[in-house]
């Protein structure tokens, strides 16, 4: 930069070091352009297109009639119930499961918790359909767990274990665990160990020093965990559709079939968009309890 | 809360490995009741170690250790009854400051009337009334640090235990909270073992300090006697600045540069010795020298300014760099020999020390 003439007040090189300043922020700014584009072209668009159908009747007329059918029509509401139901269920397992493995790997040496993790994650490696179609082999009437049962002669029938509101749920909260211990280890990797020795030193034993220290300290974790695996598990499709043998239908079952049955693409567009916003006023309402930004991993001042 | 019931603390053979390298050295010290008594020592010295294990955190590998009476060593810490002070502070950051304070006492089943009231005292007492409804994070360093302490307190253990709890603050609220805690100590009257590597601090606020290195006491001593009469090099280099001069022993005297050397009375060490050189002990002498001090000659190297006081280096005649500290005086900055120069400075037999050169063995 040239050094200009000072003029009025500005003291020397002012305007240059604005135009730096200006730069950098336009350069920092560049770097989120493609995921910003990218987010455009996969989600904005095809939301609002959907939003859009939503509008329209079978006969291609505008109307609000795919919105009133949802409301008119119980199976619509039961269809909402259920998932929120099953959602809310597979949460609740996840926290019970979930809660004591994080607490087990915080507590172990870095070096072999971070082995442990990988244990944790590597189920995401591979694809949600695989997945469920292995427990659909683990769980059918002639699957590995009903031939083991039978023939160790724990059970006689074979147990119905799939195709069902059970084996729905079990291929659900396997598939959900990672997702709510990875922030809930975060955040009890990050208490730190002097809070507990503080604990004992004042006179608390472990088990009081767990629940009036150590768990109160991990639940912003546990509760960005649990609504990461809740809001995950209003979308779910693939796994009650293989699992749950027609008798569990969640929203997304209820859209396909809006779609690849009865070809009414409005009707599965107001379903999208009713579950859409159902989402998005659960986040508000939790980032009125909690402060999100703190939940998931952000740390406020 | 009022000065209340102290315990003695005995350590016998306390030892603590860690793979190859021995933290605690079976480790002998007996703390007096009521005694503020600090550990000091360099990082990785041990002496952290040794606080933990008092407070029961680190598992020694054997020993006693008693509190009075009773034998603790394998008492889990909270059974142990000792406050302490975290280095961190290790405040709870979802409790308010009230709620940090009567833990113990909720822990101790108080009831709630009683505990409001001794956490009022104990806010009280480290000058923090009314901010019992505060939250930790809207805290300074310094309030925070009188909070751990009040936590620390409140539940009158016989014993508390400090880990270094001023190096988070900057100079001046340390030296305030230095004076701080040895007044609030006085009045509490509990067994304070106190940690921490800053020489000055410890000298300032203990009744006696233990100076640990590689695991073991090197010379546990009141804070004057450790700063006049180090028991071996290291307590010398590590408390306070010194240089050392080689010393030569013929017919039961101490001859330095060929000069016999003035001592006071009592036993001088035998074997290899050491003159032992404070730079504060030692003046400028203009003019002929007087009779009754030892004299060492050398040529000035350079005088450093530093405000309240003046550090002149000078070289003497076997190349030894020694230093010299006086207060800087408009008198002594005038008088002051210029670089070059040739100087004469002056020790009092009082003050000439003579150390056993163990050096090489710690």
């Amino acid at each position: 930069m040239t050094g200009g003439v000072a003029t009025g007040k500005a003291g020397p090189n002012a305007a240059g070091l604005r135009r730096d300043a200006r730069g950098e922020r336009i350069a920092l700014f560049g770097l989120s352009l493609p995921a910003l584009a990218l987010v455009v072209v996969t989600m904005v668009i095809p939301v609002a297109w959907l939003f859009w159908l939503s509008f329209f009747a079978d006969d291609g007329s505008m109307s609000l009639v795919n919105y009133r059918r949802l409301i008119e029509q119980p199976s619509y509401r039961r269809i909402f119930l259920a998932t929120f139901e099953i959602a809310a269920s597979a949460t609740a397992i996840c926290v019970l499961l979930g809660y004591p493995l994080a607490y087990f790997l915080s507590q172990l040496p870095q070096r072999l918790a971070n082995l442990c993790m990988i244990g944790v994650v590597m189920p995401l490696w591979s694809s949600v359909l695989v997945r469920t179609y292995a427990w659909l082999v683990l769980l059918q009437r002639q699957g590995l767990i009903n031939g083991w049962g039978m023939k160790l002669g724990l059970w006689d029938q074979p147990l119905t274990l799939v195709h069902n509101l059970g084996g729905t749920l079990i291929g659900m909260v396997h598939i959900m665990l990672p997702f709510l211990i990875l922030p809930l280890y975060g955040s009890m990797r990050a208490i730190d160990r002097d809070y507990l020795k503080a604990a004992a030193n004042l006179g608390a034993g472990p088990t009081q020093a767990f629940w009036r220290v150590f768990l109160p300290l991990s639940l912003p974790g546990l509760f960005a965990g649990g609504l990461i695996v809740f809001i995950l598990c209003l979308g779910f499709y693939v796994t009650p559709a293989v699992l749950g043998g027609g008798k569990v239908i969640m929203v997304a079952n209820r859209i396909a079939n809006d779609i690849e049955i009865f070809f009414n693409w409005g009707a599965a567009s107001a379903l999208g968009v009713v579950l859409l916003v159902l989402t998005l006023i659960i986040l508000w309402a939790a980032s009125r309890l909690v402060r999100l930004d703190r939940v998931f991993g952000g740390h406020g001042p | 809360m009022t000065r209340g019931a102290s315990l003695p603390i005995a350590v016998r053979q306390l030892g603590k490995s860690y793979g190859p390298v021995r933290a605690l050295d079976d480790i002998d010290l007996d703390i007096h009741s009521g005694e503020f008594l600090t550990l000091l020592g360099p990082s990785g010295s041990g002496k952290t170690t040794l606080l933990m294990v008092l407070a029961g955190f680190t598992r020694p590998d054997h020993g006693s250790l008693k509190f009075g009476d009773a034998e603790v060593i394998r008492l889990a810490p909270h059974k142990r009854d000792v406050g302490m002070v975290f280095q961190n502070y290790a405040l709870f950051p979802h409790m308010n400051v009230a709620a940090n304070i009567a833990f113990p006492l909720r822990l101790r089943r108080v009831a709630t009337v009683e505990t409001a009231r001794r956490v009022e005292q104990a806010l009280d007492m480290v000058q923090l009334a009314g901010y019992g409804a505060r939250r930790i994070e809207q805290l300074s360093g310094g309030q925070r640090q009188r909070v751990a302490l009040a936590r620390a307190i409140v539940f009158e253990p016989r014993i508390l235990l400090m880990d270094e709890p001023l190096s988070a603050l900057d100079k001046q609220l340390r030296e305030h909270m230095q004076i701080e805690l040895r007044r609030l100590h006085d009045k509490l009257g509990m067994t304070t073992v106190y940690v921490t590597h800053d020489q000055r601090e410890a000298l300032t606020m203990s009744d006696r300090v233990a100076v640990i290195n590689r695991g073991r006491i090197m010379q546990l001593d009141a804070p004057r006697r450790l700063y006049e009469q180090p028991a071996n090099r290291f307590v010398a280099e590590f408390i306070g600045e010194s240089t050392f001069l080689p010393v030569e022993a013929r017919d039961g005297a101490f001859f330095y540069a060929g000069e016999k050397l003035k001592l006071p009375d009592g036993p001088a060490p035998d074997g290899r010795c050491l003159l032992m050189l404070r730079p504060e002990r030692l003046q400028i002498l203009d003019g002929a020298a007087p009779g009754d001090v030892n004299v060492l000659r050398g040529i000035v190297r350079n005088v450093v300014y530093q405000g309240d006081s003046f550090l002149l280096q000078a070289r003497l005649a076997d190349g030894s760099e020694i230093g010299v500290r006086g207060i800087s005086t408009r008198g002594a900055m005038a008088a002051m020999p210029r670089p070059g120069e040739a100087v004469m400075l002056g020790l009092g037999p009082d003050d000439t020390v003579l150390l056993r050169d163990d050096s090489g063995s710690p």
